[in-house]
């Protein structure tokens, strides 16, 4: 497989969040804000890549047995590391994203591409993959995100873009897209428009 | 106390709705809910992880992890709350296999039940997202454990709800683009939407 398609590949074509079912969880929780948004996206990216890198080396000293409590140690001393980086130099954010740092861990994208890819191929591909699949699940986490904090506060980044009402300006927030609720109704939405756009994508109904 | 220990159920289940509010163990919750039996034995094991891994993870946290709690070993100043993440997980993990190899070897017909779905059970996001939840809340493990079999009932509740709800759902005629995947996540919002009527129950 070429280097392009292994990194861009899963964007639209594969994109873990649309099409693998993988690593929803914390892809809707922590969208209110573009910023906590930002810092999720970059600790994912960043955990797969070098969890994918880790396991590749290793692939083929662990017996297949233990795979998964070796997987499960790399990926957890890595999410240890980028907790105590974050809480150490952006305390704030952090702190507002609580526990799902921490459910980077069991964050199915990072375990579901060090099983499906790594333990088959090479240390570099396996980082791409990994780097890939991180954008992938980027992009939507970061679509979700515009549409809730621009909609939801009128703000992006923490910058007003629409100002509201009780601030005297014009726009009167939309109340639902701080509530969990409409990060289910924007991934769905961008799931159709996805699938719509590719048309190889659609589930066959039974 | 005990009306004390009621709230905190009816919060895990109800309120803090594992799956519907916090948006943990999507990943299976979506995957795993096509049919209502497989979905009510999913359910079970979480119910029945939860309640154990928790108040482990609550023993563990208290008298190892915590600032101060290794003073009985002679070192009071030691705090190993970094190494939190790797002792939960491995203990969820450790758990999970001998609850599996108790239930193959002392009651097989449950474990036949739930077979398959004990594995995928340790990368579940809401049994770790439990363990991060009571530490952050400091719970006691008394309190523990009544969040431990709510949060894994509300996840339960959630799962077979929507089950059934996607059985039903086959009759429909859903747009091509939206078919599958994407009605279900329509689905699960309007569910957080009707869960979120709860937020005002204050006990």
């Amino acid at each position: 497989m070429s280097i392009k398609k292994t990194l861009f590949g899963p964007m639209f074509e594969n994109n873990p969040i649309a099409l693998q079912i993988l690593g929803i969880c914390s892809a809707l929780a922590v969208t209110t804000k573009m910023e906590s948004v930002m810092v999720m996206a970059l600790a994912v990216t960043l955990v797969t890549a070098v969890s994918n890198f880790c396991v590749s080396i290793i692939r083929n000293h662990v017996p297949s047995a233990i795979r998964i409590i070796v997987m499960m140690t790399v990926i957890a001393s890595l999410v240890i590391v980028t907790d105590q980086l974050l809480k150490a130099f952006v305390y704030d954010i952090a702190k507002s994203m609580s526990v799902y740092i921490g459910l980077i861990i069991t964050n199915c994208i990072v375990m579901g591409r060090a099983e499906a890819y790594a333990m088959k191929n090479g240390p570099i591909m396996s980082f791409l993959d990994g780097l890939g699949n991180g954008i992938g699940y980027s992009l939507v986490l970061i679509f979700v995100g515009v549409f809730r904090e621009l909609f939801g506060s009128g703000k992006l980044f923490g910058f007003s873009i629409l100002p509201l009402t009780n601030e005297g300006g014009w726009y009167q927030g939309n109340g639902l897209m701080l509530l969990s609720p409409s990060a289910f109704f924007l991934i769905g939405f961008f799931i159709w428009g996805l699938r719509t756009w590719k048309k190889d994508q659609i589930e066959q109904s039974n | 106390m005990l009306q004390h220990h009621l709230s905190i159920l009816t919060n895990a289940v109800f309120i803090e709705n594992m799956a519907l509010s916090f948006f943990l163990g999507m990943c299976t919750f979506i995957a795993v809910s096509k049919k209502v039996k497989t979905a009510i034995g999913l359910g079970i094991a979480v119910v029945v992880v939860q309640t154990i891994t928790v108040p482990a993870n609550n023993l563990i946290y208290n008298n190892l992890l915590k600032g101060g709690a290794l003073a009985w070993a002679g070192m009071p100043n030691t705090d190993l709350t970094f190494l939190g993440l790797i002792s939960y997980i491995g203990v969820i993990a450790a758990i999970v296999q001998i609850l599996e190899m108790t239930l193959d070897k002392y009651v097989p017909s449950l474990y036949a039940a739930l077979g398959i779905f004990l594995p995928l059970i340790t990368v579940n996001c809401a049994i770790l997202g439990g363990s991060l939840f009571m530490v952050e809340r400091d719970y006691t493990f008394a309190e523990s454990v009544t969040y431990g079999f709510g949060s894994g009932l509300g996840w339960a509740i959630a799962i077979m709800a929507l089950a059934g709800i996607r059985e039903k759902m086959k009759y429909s005629d859903v747009p091509e683009g939206l078919r599958g995947l994407g009605i279900t996540f329509i689905t699960v919002g309007l569910m957080a939407l009707g869960f979120l009527s709860f937020s005002g129950i204050q006990l």
